[in-house]
C-alpha cells in the first residue's frame, strides 16, 4: 500500500479501508515514522481474532528495548485477522510497514471513528512538528 | 518538566544534535538517549568501543587540611588511607544510613607542586543534593568544596578496545594503569584526568577536561572508534549496559529509601575503627528481615520494567527496580528487590507485567562479566 493513500491517526497508526464481502474492513498498521521512533522491537503482542474494539483505546502492545507502547485502534469493530507471521519477524515493521509489516484487520462497526483520521500531508505535518 | 532551553548544555550538544542524538532531559540536562539503535551501540561497546558524554556527572573537587578527614567523617568508606591515584566506589549515606547517592571518590594529584587532593564523581540528579550535603557538614572542617561540572567535561571510553585507543592518543602507558586508578596526562595534547574506571562491564577509561577543549578529543575518540567498529553511545544503551553489568543505578536500586545492606553493597561499606554519618543506623540493620537485590531472568520476550510487582505463588514478594531487553543474551532481564525467602538462586518467580504474570527465575549477578 502506498502512504500517500493511507489514513492516519494522532497516535501514529494507519488506516487502509477496503469493502470485503459487503463489510467494510479497517487494515491497521503501525507509520514507519512510529516504528522508527521506537527503535530496537523486542516483541508484539497481537490482539484476538474476534475481539471487540473500541475508537481510540488500545488493542494491541508493541515493546522495544526502551519502552512498551500502546498500539490504539483508530475505529471501533471487531477484530478478524491478525498477521501472525509479525512476533518471528518484527523487522518488517520497519522493512515493510505498510505492506507485509500490517498488524490486524478491523471489520468496522461504526465509522465515526473516521472523521479524525488524518490524510498523509496532514500526518506528515504533525510528524514534522513533533 | 524543564523546557528543552532551560535545559543545561554539555559542551558537546551540538555534535550530538548534528549526529542524530536524540535530546532528552535527564536529571536536568539535555543528553543523547541514543543515535540510532540502542542495541547496535549496545554491541558495538560489548565488541569494540563505545563513547560516552557523561559529562553531566557531578564532578566536585574537595581541598584543604582536613579534606580526608572531613570526606571520611561522611562517606561509607574510609579515604584517608587511598594511595595518590587511587578510586574507590562508595556511599553517602544520611544518619538514618539511607543512601544519599553512590559516588566516586578520586585520591587525585593535580599538580606537581600540590598536595594530592580529593575529587567526587557524583550522579546528575543528586548533585546540588551532595554539593548542600557537604557543606552543611563542611562546619569545623578546614576544607573548601568546588563544583568544577561546568567548567570540565567527561568522556567515557568504553570496551575491549578502549585502551588501546586511549593508549595512541597519550604518551602515557594506559596499559599500566591498573583499574579504579587515575591521573593527569595529556591526550591528544590537552590535559587530562584518565582513569581506569566506568560503568558498562567493559575495560575502559573516563577521562575529565576542560569543557572548552573536550570537543577536539571526542572528535579524535570518535574517528579511531568508529575505524574499529564502535561509535557514540547513548544514555539508553548506557543503562542496558550497566544493567547487564549488574550495576545499580541511584533512582531506581538505590534511594533514600534503601539501605546498603539491602542493596548488596556491603563491599562499599567499612564500618571498623571509623566513624561515619549513617554507620550506627547501618550497624543495626537487621540483614535476614529486610528485601534483597536480586538478577531475574524473564522467560519470553516481555521486558519486566520499574514499578512490576513481584510474586510468588500469587503474593507480593518484591518490586522490579529496572528492567530491560538484555541485547547481548537477546532476552529480558531486571534488577529488583525480593523478600530474603525468595532471593535464593534459581527460584521460580513471577512478574505481573500490565496486568499479566510472566515466569523470571532468580540467577546470579552480574548477568554479564567481560572474558578475561
Amino acid at each position: 500500500m502506498k502512504p500517500e493513500e493511507l489514513l492516519y491517526a494522532k497516535t501514529h497508526e494507519w488506516v487502509a479501508i477496503a469493502e470485503e464481502n459487503g463489510t467494510k474492513v479497517a487494515t491497521l498498521g503501525i507509520s514507519a515514522f512510529a516504528v522508527e521512533a521506537l527503535t530496537d522491537l523486542v516483541y508484539i503482542d497481537l490482539p484476538k481474532v474476534g475481539q471487540k474494539v473500541e475508537a481510540e483505546q488500545p488493542f494491541c502492545e508493541v515493546e522495544s528495548v526502551k519502552a512498551v507502547s500502546d498500539v490504539y485502534s483508530p475505529l471501533e469493530g471487531e477484530v478478524i485477522a491478525v498477521n501472525d507471521a509479525l512476533p518471528d519477524a518484527l523487522e518488517t515493521l520497519g522493512s515493510d510497514p505498510y505492506g507485509e509489516g500490517w498488524v490486524a484487520k478491523i471489520k468496522i462497526a461504526d465509522e465515526a471513528g473516521l472523521a479524525n483520521l488524518m490524510d498523509h500531508t496532514a500526518y506528515t505535518k504533525q510528524c514534522e512538528e513533533s | 518538566m524543564s523546557t528543552a532551553d532551560q535545559l543545561i548544555r554539555t559542551p558537546l550538544h551540538d555534535w550530538h544534535a548534528t549526529h542524530g542524538g536524540r535530546m532528552v532531559d535527564f536529571a536536568g540536562w539535555s543528553m543523547p538517549v541514543q543515535y540510532g539503535s540502542i542495541v547496535e551501540e549496545h554491541q558495538a561497546t560489548r565488541k569494540a568501543v563505545g563513547l560516552f558524554d557523561i559529562s553531566h556527572m557531578g564532578r566536585l573537587l574537595i581541598n584543604g587540611p582536613d579534606a580526608a578527614k572531613f570526606l571520611d567523617s561522611l562517606l561509607t568508606r574510609s579515604v584517608a588511607d587511598m594511595r595518590p591515584h587511587q578510586i574507590r566506589y562508595s556511599l553517602v549515606c544520611n544518619s538514618t544510613g539511607s543512601i544519599l547517592d553512590d559516588v566516586l571518590a578520586y585520591r587525585a594529584v593535580l599538580g606537581e607542586d600540590q598536595p594530592p587532593g580529593f575529587g567526587l564523581v557524583v550522579n546528575a540528579s543528586n548533585r546540588a543534593k551532595i554539593v548542600a550535603w557537604l557543606e552543611e557538614h563542611a562546619a569545623g572542617y578546614s576544607v573548601e568544596i568546588l563544583d568544577k561540572t561546568i567548567e570540565y567535561a567527561m568522556i567515557a571510553i568504553q570496551g575491549p578496545k578502549a585502551i588501546e585507543i586511549l593508549d595512541s592518543m597519550t604518551s602515557f602507558e594506559i596499559t599500566s594503569m591498573r583499574y579504579y586508578t587515575g591521573q593527569l596526562m595529556e591526550v591528544a595534547g590537552v590535559e587530562c584526568f584518565v582513569s581506569r574506571t566506568g560503568y558498562t562491564g567493559e575495560d575502559g577509561g573516563e577521562l575529565i577536561c576542560d569543557a572548552d577543549k573536550v570537543l577536539g578529543i571526542w572528535e579524535q575518540l570518535y574517528d579511531k572508534a568508529t575505524a574499529v567498529g564502535g561509535t557514540a553511545v547513548g544514555l539508553a544503551a548506557r543503562d542496558t549496559l550497566r544493567l547487564e553489568a549488574g550495576m545499580p543505578l541511584y533512582g531506581h536500586e538505590l534511594s533514600e529509601s534503601i539501605n546498603p545492606v539491602e542493596a548488596g553493597l556491603d563491599f562499599a561499606i567499612n564500618l571498623r575503627d571509623r566513624e561515619f554519618v549513617g554507620k550506627q543506623a547501618i550497624e543495626a540493620i537487621e540483614q535476614n528481615a529486610l528485601p534483597i537485590r536480586v538478577g531475574l531472568q524473564l522467560e519470553g520476550r516481555r521486558v519486566a520494567r520499574e514499578g512490576c510487582s513481584i510474586l510468588r505463588d500469587g503474593d507480593q514478594v518484591g518490586t522490579v527496580t529496572s528492567g530491560t531487553f538484555s541485547p547481548t543474551f537477546d532476552r529480558p532481564i531486571a534488577m529488583g528487590y525480593v523478600k530474603p525467602a525468595a532471593a535464593t538462586l534459581g527460584t521460580s518467580l513471577d512478574i505481573d507485567i500490565r496486568g499479566k504474570q510472566h515466569t523470571a527465575k532468580v540467577v546470579p549477578l552480574p548477568f554479564y562479566e567481560r572474558g578475561k
